[in-house]
């Protein structure tokens, strides 16, 4: 469970997912390879429905894979036990959602410290540390605020707190600027670059966005489940 | 976590006050039923528990309640006196003559004759007089609610004079005898008035009251009494539930509040279990991301069940308070005196409110349960 400092965050052998069986069965991933290396933004894109979510969710943990090997921060999911993928989960990876999902019945600050909350971090040093990366975020006026007084671009950077806080390894987005307007997606997507993205902490991102390709250093095409061609446009961080 | 369960749980307002609503309904419902019923039920035995001098009841073999009485013969009261172990034994006449004032307004009443020389079974609880004024010639006690009835609106006052099937007798005390279950006047005089009231019959002797001797318990005697005498006897405690029994199995009653009892609790269950399911619906998403983020199903459960546990409780609390301000408010009616709310309905429905937010709590368990965390991409 101890991540090692390879480069690599996340490895995908001939990745397999089927859902169903006989007449019903659909084959969404048939093989995948896939690489994402730490202090790399590595953008997984592809049409819809040619098997990003599912791929994202299989490397999250969120999904068994049908067939094949996963290795994500050097640990194999395949020889993990179900409580320890979980464990697994909790302190190494950070998601953000493109509908955000935030408690509604939540401040920002307290949205932003679930992860620590769900690792038995008590409520109050929780929301402190929360409050502190609000403001690195540019949400310090913010903190106290219920999302339903938040913009679509403040709530996703709520989101992105609440994938930070926990300080993961591994950060998974799917479609983080899907529901925001052009330059709301690229103030988002350039604190994911310049905030969420370290040497030692790799991000996934699954888009459909292609003005925000930019920010990439791998982009990894996919379509009917199996990855098609990898761009590396540029080089990694390092440290 | 708990903190984000109870906050989930509290934000949205109409669904939260929805439910504790129906927890909050049924409990009352519940323990008003159940309390009113237990009351109605005591009432059966009220009677026998009034009369605190005397510890077993002896009457005919085939007497089943209070109500029913055949009498006795003279003879019975000395074969029960020669039993060993007896302390003392004296006679008790129960009748139903009717009471008349002299303003003409009437009642059927609840008459007991007492035993003339030792006032065994007399009232002890007075409100007006002395219950050792029922010695006077053509004496009579008359509880508060009897009062009530045949003098309305009318202050307490002693020596006023009524008819008891044309017998012409006086008011001498007025007594806090517990509410019969029929609501006739409740009339103490002496045994040998009390008979004359009634129609002459050849044996007029209701009961025989005994008192143990020290060192000889109740039970004991009353077997002693059967098998010595061939008649029945009960303790105070059996005669009562005797009579409880008796309503129980004879009458209506039982089935009347039952149905009440069920509808409520289906209601409850119902009405809170799809509140709650309905909830926990809604929230589903907010539960998929606890989960995708790494929050464990029996953390999510935990998280659930105390969602429900508070909204129970706290529905529970204001039921119990206003099942309580109901029973405060009825208390001093002379139709509900007596009837109370009682600690057993608050316990019972406590542990029974307890099975419906477990069950209600179920089906929105199973839902988090098998909620795909992957849900959450799409």
């Amino acid at each position: 469970m101890n991540p090692s400092s390879s480069s690599q965050a996340v490895r995908c052998l001939s990745l397999r997912k089927h859902f169903g069986e006989g007449e019903a069965r659909i084959e969404v991933l048939r093989g995948v390879d896939f690489q994402a290396e730490l202090g790399k933004l590595t953008f997984l894109v592809g049409p819809s429905g040619c098997g990003k979510t599912t791929l994202i969710s299989v490397i999250a943990g969120l999904l068994d894979p049908s067939a094949g090997d996963l290795e994500v921060l050097n640990e194999n999911h395949g020889r993990m036990k179900a409580q320890e993928r979980i464990l697994f989960r909790r302190r190494n990876l950070g998601f953000v959602f493109q509908q955000y999902n935030l408690l509604p019945s939540l401040t920002a600050a307290e949205n932003a410290a679930v992860p620590l909350m769900a690792d038995g971090v008590k409520r109050g040093l929780a929301v402190k540390k929360a409050t502190a990366l609000l403001d690195r975020l540019g949400l310090a006026d913010k903190a106290a605020s219920m999302p339903r007084f938040l913009s679509g671009g403040q709530q996703q950077r709520v989101a992105l707190a609440r994938a930070l806080v926990h300080e993961p390894r591994l950060i998974i987005c799917d479609e983080p600027t899907a529901a925001l307007d052009h330059k709301t997606g690229e103030s988002v997507m350039g604190l994911l670059a310049s905030a969420a993205l370290s040497p030692d902490r790799a991000v996934v991102v699954v888009t459909h966005d292609n003005r925000v390709f930019h920010h990439a250093h791998t982009i990894a095409h996919m379509d009917d489940g199996i990855i098609t061609q990898v761009e590396t446009p540029k080089p990694a961080l390092t440290s | 976590m708990n903190f984000i369960a109870l906050r989930m749980l509290m934000t949205d307002r109409a669904k939260y006050f929805g439910l504790i609503f129906a927890f909050a309904f049924s409990t009352f419902l519940l323990q008003n039923q159940i309390s009113i019923f237990c009351g109605i039920m005591q009432r059966t035995g009220s009677q026998i528990r009034d009369v605190t001098d005397a510890e077993v009841w002896v009457m005919d073999r085939y007497t089943e309640y209070f109500e029913q009485t055949k009498a006795l013969k003279d003879t019975d009261l000395t074969r029960v006196r020669s039993v060993p172990g007896v302390d003392y034994a004296v006679r008790l006449f129960k009748g139903n003559p009717t009471a008349r004032t002299l303003a003409g307004k009437f009642a059927s009443t609840f008459t007991l004759g007492v035993d003339d020389s030792t006032l065994v079974g007399a009232p002890r609880q007075m409100l007006l007089g002395k219950w050792e004024n029922l010695r006077e010639s053509n004496s009579i006690i008359m509880d508060k609610a009897g009062y009530a009835l045949l003098f309305p609106g009318e202050p307490f006052e002693l020596g006023r004079v009524l008819e008891l099937n044309d017998h012409k007798v006086t008011l001498v005390g007025i007594s806090n005898a517990s509410a019969p279950f029929v609501s006739f006047p409740v009339i103490h005089a002496r045994y040998s008035e009390a008979i004359n009231f009634q129609g002459r019959e050849r044996n007029q002797l209701s009961y025989v009251l005994v008192r143990p001797q020290p060192g000889v318990t109740a039970e004991e005697l009353a077997r002693r009494i059967e098998k010595e005498t061939g008649l029945k006897a009960r303790t105070t405690a059996e005669f009562i539930w005797d009579c409880v029994i008796y309503y129980m199995k004879n009458t209506g009653i039982p089935v009347n509040f039952g149905i009440t009892i069920i509808v409520a609790l289906i209601v409850g269950l119902a009405v809170s279990g799809q509140t709650f399911y309905m909830f926990t619906v809604e929230n589903l998403r907010q539960f998929g991301a606890l989960k995708a983020i790494g929050v464990t199903n029996s953390r999510l459960v935990g998280m659930v069940l105390l969602q429900a546990v508070v909204a129970g409780a706290i529905g529970y609390a204001i039921g119990t308070g206003m099942a309580a301000a109901f029973f405060q408010a009825t208390l001093h009616g002379m139709a509900t005196r007596g009837i109370i709310l009682m600690w057993q309905a608050v316990v019972s429905v406590g542990l029974l409110m307890s099975v419906v937010v477990v069950a209600v709590s179920l089906l929105s368990v199973r839902k988090v349960i098998v909620l795909e965390p992957a849900s959450v991409f799409r």
